[in-house]
């Protein structure tokens, strides 16, 4: 049976189950990875992990088509992968080299790709939400049926340019998806000690959006809501909205030594793992096999190997190259004289 | 050679922005109060009733939203003109403009650029004190990947927006608040885009150079006229571009006058000016007959009270006297 991206329902055909459990092992062993390379010190700076998460890209992602835009955070390696972006530009952009899919002007926070329309990973907590606001009025004023998914943490809802964005994006009615994956700290501090409201979902509704609670640990029901979502909201029905709770498995960043929270608290969430529950759940009714899952597995070993051979071989930018970018050549006919 | 007409510095604003909303469908006008009030300095009157609120798009104030949504929207294809009621106000919008539209282009490796128009008043001289009156221009030159232009005359006012919408890169003008009532003479007719690359000469003189722009332009004007009556012959360069800078044009000027005074509406420290004068000591130390002066502001927050406020920023008589030290009279 066919499948795609626009459609509501969610048919679980062995292909699709394959394909959603293919992208999440990917994710996982493409941070594993990282962590690997960062304590080698072939990865330096910031590295924020997605392990954990995976269910919530993976499934968000199926929603979407490939003329829809994309906006996300500084912890988007899953975004990036999810969203199609080439392994081997993706993880030469974690070692900074020119090859990366910013030329390793970004580096782990800042992954971009124009061919997927996928406006980066944006370090600025709230950041990324006005810049979505305005990707959908582009969209809009242009007549065009594309939605723009904006994903952002649950630390977010306590900055100014979330409710900007909120009130934005109702207002004007845009296309967007806006997807909070509350993972329950903002770096190291929790929800509860963080916003009066805890129900982030309550702070779009407040705004006259349509939002819904998701559990983000289940690849299936965030599909399933990210496709409800993504039809209304190319329907015409304006932004829609849906708060995945989600747990993180890994430290906030390789610098974190995770004093906030208790190991007993990390482990009873992985029992509940995306991966594990796939797993287990796909197993029992005989969608998949384990078989199957040993042949992700290599399948994935063998992708990211190649991933990083690509990434150890590819050249630096020459430091001769060091101001390009920074402005663009003007557009034919614009220079005239004084 | 065309007729002139005389016009007011808010009507070639205004003229400007109708121009562009005519001559490409991408552009729209996005602010606080742009539409129905007609804008703050009432540049925007009468557009709203011309192309409609798609285009000319009254926002909520949430400055940091709609200067991010302009970002937005001009890496998605369409030429947005964002209108940010004062410099003051802008410092809400900051995080957009600093970290996404100037970064942009650089940290995706060149993939996406961020083609938007960056409108605000800016400077003191109409008594509305600490929270509508600061020039922070210097703020954004500051930021590689920006543009940042700043008409002092009608013309620029007519012709840079059109030349900053065909610029790919974001560009921020700064119009002075005491410039909307100043009125000058355009050509009826014919393509008014002017070059947003160059510094200018506006008066040429022999003895001393004077660096301004934007409002404090007709300072170092006034002050040009009352040192001529003393046989003192001026040179009054209007940067006209913030950054990048055209040193160029200064280090020409200065080579043959070999006194300079620069005269900026931001406070001293950390000022345009100290970069333009370590530029000048850089790079014609040994052309300058005498140290180089400084006209600025005041270290103080702009106050309300009109004779506090005029003592606080560069005046012409200010602008006499420095000229005077330099030239040791």
């Amino acid at each position: 049976m066919s499948h795609s991206a626009g459609e509501t329902k969610v048919r679980l055909t062995r292909e699709h189950a394959r394909e959603l459990m293919r992208q999440m092992i990917l994710i996982r062993r493409f941070e594993e990875k990282c962590a690997e390379l960062y304590t080698q010190e072939k990865i330096r700076g910031f590295l924020h992990l997605y392990s954990g998460e995976e269910a919530n890209a993976v499934g968000v992602m199926q929603a979407l088509t490939a003329d829809d835009a994309v906006v996300t955070t500084y912890r988007e390696h899953g975004h990036a992968l999810a969203r199609g972006l080439p392994i081997n530009a993706v993880m030469a952009e974690m070692y900074g080299k020119v090859t990366g899919c910013s030329r390793g002007h970004g580096g782990s926070m800042h992954l971009f790709g124009a061919a997927q329309r996928f406006y980066g990973g944006n370090a600025i907590v709230g950041g990324g939400l006005p810049l979505a606001v305005g990707l959908a009025l582009a969209d809009k004023l242009l007549g065009r049926p594309h939605v723009t998914c904006c994903f952002f943490g649950d630390g977010a809802a306590a900055e100014g340019e979330f409710h900007e964005s909120m009130n934005l994006a109702a207002l004007w009615r845009l296309p967007i998806v806006f997807v909070c994956e509350n993972n329950l700290y903002g770096m190291g501090t929790a929800l509860d000690r963080a916003e009066s409201v805890t129900d982030i979902r309550r702070h779009a509704e407040s705004y006259g959006m349509h939002a819904e609670t998701v559990d983000g640990m289940n690849v299936v029901d965030v599909e399933v809501a990210a496709r409800r979502a993504a039809e209304a909201v190319r329907a015409g029905e304006g932004p829609r909205f849906m708060e995945n709770h989600t747990y993180r498995f890994r430290a906030h960043s390789m610098f974190d030594p995770e004093l906030y929270r208790s190991k007993a608290e990390v482990e009873e969430w992985k029992k509940h793992g995306p991966i594990v529950r796939f797993t287990e759940w796909t197993l029992d009714n005989n969608t998949l096999h384990r078989d199957d899952i040993a042949a992700i597995e290599a399948e994935v070993t063998q992708l990211i190997d190649e991933a990083v051979a690509f990434a150890e071989q590819s050249p630096w930018e020459p430091v001769t190259d060091l101001l390009r970018d920074v402005y663009a050549p003007r557009e034919a006919g614009g220079a005239v004289a004084p | 050679m065309s007729a002139m007409r005389r016009i007011s510095y808010r009507e070639a604003v205004r003229e400007a922005l109708r121009e562009a909303l005519l001559r490409d469908e991408r552009v729209f006008l996005m602010g606080e109060d742009v539409g129905r009030y007609g804008g703050s300095y009432a540049c925007s009157m009468g557009l709203l009733a011309e192309f409609g609120e798609q285009r000319i798009r009254d926002t909520p104030l949430c400055e940091s939203g709609f200067v991010g949504a302009s970002i937005g929207a001009a890496m998605n294809g369409m030429r947005p003109i964002v209108e940010v009621m004062t410099v003051n106000f802008s410092m809400l919008a900051l995080d957009q403009i600093v970290n996404t539209a100037a970064a942009v282009r650089h940290m995706s490796g060149g993939q996406f650029s961020v083609p938007v128009v960056i409108r605000m008043a800016t400077g003191a001289g109409r008594q509305l004190a600490a929270q509508h009156s600061h020039s922070l221009e210097c703020w954004y030159a500051h930021v590689p990947g920006i543009r940042a232009v700043a008409p002092a005359t009608v013309a620029d006012a007519r012709g840079m927006l059109w030349t900053a919408l065909l610029d790919q890169n974001p560009v921020v003008v700064f119009e002075h608040a005491t410039l909307y009532n100043d009125e000058g003479d355009l050509p009826a007719e014919g393509d008014l885009a002017v070059d947003i690359e160059h510094a200018v000469v506006r008066r040429p003189g022999r003895d001393v150079t004077l660096i301004t722009y934007g409002g404090s332009l007709k300072k170092a004007l006034a002050a040009a006229d009352a040192l001529a009556a003393e046989g003192v012959e001026s040179e009054v360069i209007d940067l006209r571009v913030l950054r990048p800078l055209d040193t160029p044009t200064l280090l020409e000027s200065v080579r043959r006058t070999h006194r300079a005074v620069i005269i900026d509406e931001g406070w001293r420290s950390g000022s345009l000016s100290g970069e333009i004068a370590a530029q000048l000591a850089e790079q014609a130390f040994y052309d300058l007959d005498a140290p180089i002066a400084r006209v600025c502001s005041a270290e103080v927050p702009i106050p309300y009270a009109r004779h506090l406020e005029i003592a606080a920023t560069p005046q012409a008589e200010g602008i006499v006297a420095a000229v005077r030290s330099v030239l040791r009279r």
